[in-house]
């Protein structure tokens, strides 16, 4: 579903993405791990086609498809999903007429029939519901005055109506209180089916015990230093991320 | 240069002299004292030049170059109802003006309250002399702007509103100021004169719109006039010829507790100016002031706003937004005036504008003179582009990068357009912003 090879980008001349390399297939949820400043978000952002990324190198290949060529629209209407770390605040667009919109664009691309309000709201209720979300969230200005939690559910909410094929979780479960996170993760898991994959960037393992990943990987430096199974995951939680660094330096040496 | 000026003068002298024969023996009226005066005064000023404070962002040269002749006359056949029924707004009272003139076979005036008046200026002159004598241009004073000289000059009709006391009117009022086209450049001068007396009630619609793509210039003057604890919402659209010009002159004058609220909006011409003046002149009165331009293309679109608090404990509130696009150029000046028995005051001002194109621009000054020592005002102006961050969030979500900035544009607007209450003109204003967004897009894509 996705490859991405030797991907190298970065803002202003600082490259930041060193050469990551991974696969994902259908079916399948990858952690990515590591410490601040390693590149976690960068990557997110730059498969959702944030513009004020450059990459300088390398290749992303999305089903087959140049992802790197295409728009950030298309993207997720050809199935991507970033649930963003800092959900930005819309005053003036109503959580409603924003879903709405990106629902019948991503149908309209799909050769779809647009939705109409009355089949939206149906649609969306039960969405709502096991995300324990309240209704009145809908008819609020995008993530405004949500708090940390909200905007998260929120995330998640929309990932729920628009059904994406790869989602990408990046730091969804920071901010998150104990009960927040279970919902936000049973929602998750919810959605896992074998016909889309999830990529889950996240600094701690906790998530990681409700969303059980098939894969984890540890980007240090801008590059993936070690990958494994889930016991991969507790074992960074116990030894620290500096147990790593001999791996980087070791990465670096034999490249 | 003093030439041209003198030329100038001499062209509205010499159609003042034809419009006042055409005026057949009303000229010994207390009103045509009025309006000589006027063209004198006039005469004397001439057009403000940027060198005038008042216009130091508007350069109004097109205007003074321009020999506008005084639309004279309207054929009755010349617009059917058909050709503005896009205008017209179902359940109020409509009175209709061509080019200036009324014109009866298009408006239209349901039973009213008992000794309320809803009708052209004109009738009201020949009928009600005192009553409009009484107030006719008490508020709007000429000799210090050249376009309310001109106005007063050219005085003839317009829209005339009485509610007496302790009325509610209950459908709006909706004056509708149609250009439509004509041989020559026309110039008219509506002069309108609202009067609401103690505890009535009253909701104003006015629509400048036009029927041609011509050079006109539409110079209007009204004078509302609130009566204690009245109420008065009125609302304002603007949209001419993308050649013409519109100078629409307002000046409110409100008594004790009433409350008046004004949502201007200006989707412009060739040049704009929009000025409003509410004089608060007794105490616990409330006025509130909004206003949104968006303009593109070469369009300048002007709003000066002044808020004069003469008296204690009165409130008011002032928030004006402007959607720049193309090349075009936004103004806004709002004063506000603290006398020094208006303790108590409560005033807040803000301003913003967002730029769609490098190349357009606002000139924006907020101008507070406070001279009493216990008020609370407030003002801020911010100019801005639409936020990447929310472009991109839409984005990712499957929205087109065009539709984003459309839907984050008319957000923009949205808390402005949110404060008409009359269903019908905001759904008309939504579906013009939606067009006004595309126009601007194709002169982008253009250039």
């Amino acid at each position: 579903m996705l490859e991405i090879k030797n991907l190298h980008a970065g803002v202003n001349g600082n490259e930041i993405l060193n050469g990551v390399n991974l696969t994902v297939k259908t079916g399948e949820v990858h952690a990515i791990m590591g410490p601040n400043g390693s590149g976690k978000s960068t990557l997110a952002q730059v498969l959702a086609g944030r513009e004020a990324y450059n990459v300088t190198e390398g290749q992303v290949l999305y089903e087959g498809k140049d992802l790197l060529e295409m728009a950030p629209e298309d993207r997720a209407r050809e199935g991507l999903f970033l649930a963003f770390q800092y959900p930005v605040e819309i005053p003036g667009v109503s959580n409603m007429y924003f879903l709405k919109a990106a629902l019948n664009s991503i149908r309209k691309y799909r050769g779809q029939e647009e939705m109409d309000a009355v089949d939206f709201l149906a649609f969306n209720k039960q969405r709502m519901k096991f995300l324990e979300m309240d209704q009145s969230l809908l008819n609020r200005p995008v993530n405004e005055g949500f708090s940390g939690g909200e905007k998260k559910r929120n995330e998640i909410f929309q990932m729920a109506v628009l059904q994406p094929k790869l989602a990408i979780l990046d730091e969804t479960d920071s901010g998150l209180d104990i009960d927040a996170l279970r919902i936000v993760a049973d929602g998750v898991n919810k959605l896992r089916s074998k016909e889309n994959a999830v990529i889950v960037v996240t600094h701690y393992q906790r998530l990681l015990n409700y969303i059980i990943p098939d894969f984890v990987h540890v980007l240090v430096d801008g590059r993936i230093v070690k990958s494994g199974g889930k016991e991969l995951a507790l074992e960074l939680e116990e030894k620290g991320y500096d147990w790593t660094k001999g791996e980087n330096e070791k990465a670096v040496v034999s490249a | 240069m003093i030439q041209t000026t003198e030329q100038k003068n001499n062209w509205y002298q010499s159609n003042f002299e034809m419009f006042e024969k055409s005026l057949n023996g009303e000229s010994n009226s207390s009103t045509h004292a009025l309006r000589r005066n006027a063209i004198a005064r006039f005469n004397e000023m001439g057009f403000p030049t940027t060198k005038n404070e008042e216009w130091r962002f508007t350069n109004i040269a097109p205007i003074a170059k321009t020999n506008f002749k005084p639309a004279l006359s309207y054929a009755a056949n010349q617009v059917a109802l058909k050709d503005i029924e896009p205008f017209v707004f179902h359940g109020t009272h409509r009175l209709v003006f061509i080019n200036g003139h009324f014109s009866k076979e298009l408006s239209s005036v349901s039973i009213l309250p008992k000794r309320t008046f809803v009708e052209n200026l004109a009738t009201a002159l020949k009928n009600s002399p005192e009553l409009v004598g009484k107030h006719l241009a008490k508020y709007s004073k000429y000799d210090e702007n050249a376009f309310t000289a001109l106005n007063a000059a050219f005085l003839k009709d317009g829209a005339f509103i009485y509610i007496p006391d302790s009325i509610v009117l209950e459908q709006p009022v909706h004056l509708l100021y149609v250009s439509a086209g004509s041989e020559d450049t026309v110039a008219s001068h509506p002069r309108n004169l609202i009067i609401t007396g103690k505890h009535s009630q009253l909701s104003l619609v006015e629509s400048y719109v036009c029927l041609t793509e011509d050079s006109y210039l539409t110079n209007v003057v009204t004078e509302i006039v609130l009566g204690e604890h009245s109420v008065v919402e009125h609302d304002k659209l603007q949209i001419e010829s993308e050649k013409a010009y519109h100078v629409g002159t307002i000046h409110v004058y409100q008594q004790g507790k009433s409350n008046y609220t004004s949502n201007s909006i200006s989707f412009g011409g060739s040049i704009a100016r929009n000025t409003i003046t509410a004089v608060l002149d007794a105490e616990g009165s409330e006025c509130t002031l909004n206003g949104l331009s968006l303009a593109t293309h070469q369009q300048l679109v002007d709003n000066h706003t002044t808020i004069d608090h003469a008296k204690p404990h009165c409130n008011s509130h002032e928030l004006y937004k402007s959607i720049l696009d193309g090349k075009s150029k936004g103004v806004f000046n709002g004063k506000i005036f603290v006398r020094k028995d208006a303790q108590k005051t409560d005033a807040k001002q803000t301003n913003k504008t967002l730029l769609l194109s490098d190349e357009a621009t606002i000139d924006t000054k907020p101008q507070l003179e406070i001279f009493a020592d216990d008020v609370k005002c407030t003002h801020g102006a911010t100019v801005g582009q639409l936020d990447a961050e929310q472009i991109f969030y839409l984005r990712s979500r499957g929205i087109a990068l065009t539709t984003a900035k459309d839907i984050l544009t008319f957000a923009f607007a949205g808390d402005v357009v949110a404060r008409v209450h009359i269903e019908p003109l905001k759904e008309q204003l939504e579906a013009l912003i939606h067009a006004r967004l595309g126009e601007g897009r194709q002169s982008r894509d253009t250039q």
